[in-house]
């Protein structure tokens, strides 16, 4: 591994710039949240206080637990977190790859879902292993949405799956928002990104007026600063994912960094609304949601898009 | 130590331990979070689970019933942790004081580190107790 790659995964698209950047996106999303309810919110550094406040605590490891599992799934999410980061980012920002395609980054969001599974069953808590089992529903839910709305930057690039080849495509021929196809995978995608960041309505895992805190009821101390953490990355990497795929990335002069800017804060504000004025739903209508609308919506982009409209 | 300090004075999680309450505190506490008063503006925050808590909000005279329960709530929590005895209710027992079920005094089963006594105490009087815990650990 080069000092090249190190640079890439750890600081600049990697795990630092995703970190600082996702934990300022998570004080956007709970301000506007707060004015939403008119309330006045947090301070513009809550989330880094609470991040280091976790750290300096004790972790408490349950004594009828999976411990290794226990300790492990946290930090294979922030790994998981950094390295999906680190791939987009290299894209968008340098126009290069870092040796994956997009069928790894669908890989590894799949497992990211896995690792919120395995470390919330390894404790024995009977809300934390509830939490886990929603989370595989959910998961079963918006994987083929998903799938079949990031099928769609695929088709029209001529079944092409490197990240940076997908944006050079969109370089040359314009957005793959710009025809109908594209449109319908947008929205698709912004669903089950939605799901897949299980912001509400889709917050079945750790809906918590049922299930207290879900998966993340045993977490505690830096484990849990952890989890909160790759949380926080998702703010970034899923609207980065989605500006590579369908909206043609950043260009790194002059106005380009501007709409770059407001490309990326109208996929967040976007998520937010939808986060503030739905409430949650049932586990199977979620999945009818999902199987009955979105993905044959999905399918549908994908026909358009071999059809090439 | 100082600089941690300054960090959890600044992100308090609390937990709502209603220790055989006759509720009308607990609504107070709710209050707190409504709109109107807000504490998430101090970067407290509710949490469901006791492993995240930071202040344990006790409300109630402590009975003989729940009190193993609330011994065993302050033990799972993760330290540093402060108790807050919510209401005249912690402090003083109020006129549940001679009641059947009244076993050792609040103090005595769990440590608590600050009262904010009223029946119930006022969202504004819960605020300047909870200010003044931040500012012990300001220093």
């Amino acid at each position: 591994m080069n000092a090249r790659a190190v640079f890439d995964l750890f600081i600049f698209p990697g795990f630092l710039f995703a970190a600082v950047f996702g934990l300022f996106a998570g004080w956007l999303d709970r301000k506007l949240s707060a004015r939403f309810q008119y309330r006045v919110g947090p301070p513009l550094f809550q989330n880094f206080n609470d991040v280091f406040k976790l750290m300096g605590k004790e972790t408490i490891l349950v004594k009828d637990g999976v411990n290794w599992l226990f300790i492990a799934a946290p930090l294979a999410a922030l790994a998981v977190m950094s390295l999906v980061s680190a791939m987009t980012g290299t894209a968008l920002f340098f126009g290069r790859g870092l040796g994956g395609d997009l069928l790894v980054v669908m890989y590894l969001l799949m497992f990211f879902s896995v690792t919120i599974v395995l470390g919330g069953a390894s404790t024995g808590n009977i809300f934390a292993s509830l939490g886990a089992g929603r989370e595989v529903k959910l998961l079963l839910a918006d994987e083929l949405a998903f799938i079949l709305a990031c099928l769609v930057p695929v088709v029209q690039s001529g079944y092409r799956l490197r990240l940076s080849e997908i944006l050079s495509y969109q370089a040359e021929e314009g957005a793959v928002l710009g025809s109908v196809s594209g449109i319908l995978a947008f929205l698709v995608c912004l669903l089950a990104m939605q799901a897949k960041m299980a912001l509400p309505p889709f917050h079945i895992p750790e809906a918590e007026t049922e299930l207290v805190a879900g998966t993340f009821m045993e977490y505690s101390g830096p484990l849990l600063a952890f989890w909160k953490l790759s949380q926080h990355m998702k703010y970034v990497v899923f609207p980065f994912l989605m500006i590579l795929l369908f909206w043609g990335g950043f260009r790194l002069e002059g106005l380009g960094i501007l709409w770059g800017v407001l490309k990326y804060l109208l996929i967040l504000f976007l998520m937010i609304v939808i986060k503030n004025t739905n409430p949650r739903l049932r586990t199977d209508t979620t999945l009818a949601f999902f199987w009955k609308w979105a993905a044959p919506l999905g399918l549908a982009a994908v026909i358009l898009a071999v059809l090439g409209v | 130590m100082g600089w941690y300090k300054k960090r959890l004075a600044k992100s308090l999680w609390v937990f709502h331990v209603s220790a055989s309450p006759c509720n009308n505190c607990d609504i107070e506490i709710l209050d707190l979070l409504t709109p109107r008063y807000d504490v998430e503006r101090f970067g407290i925050k509710l949490v469901g689970s006791v492993r995240h808590a930071d202040v344990l909000l006790v409300s109630g005279v402590i009975n003989e019933k729940v009190a193993p329960m609330v011994r065993r709530l302050y033990e799972q929590t993760v330290k540093p942790v402060f108790v807050v005895g919510i209401g005249s209710c912690p402090a003083s027992r109020c006129c549940f004081k001679d009641s059947y079920n009244i076993g050792q005094r609040p103090g005595e089963i769990i440590p608590i580190d600050l009262y904010i006594p009223g029946c119930p105490p006022k969202p504004e009087a819960i605020i300047e107790g909870i200010v003044k815990l931040v500012g012990v650990l300001n220093g």
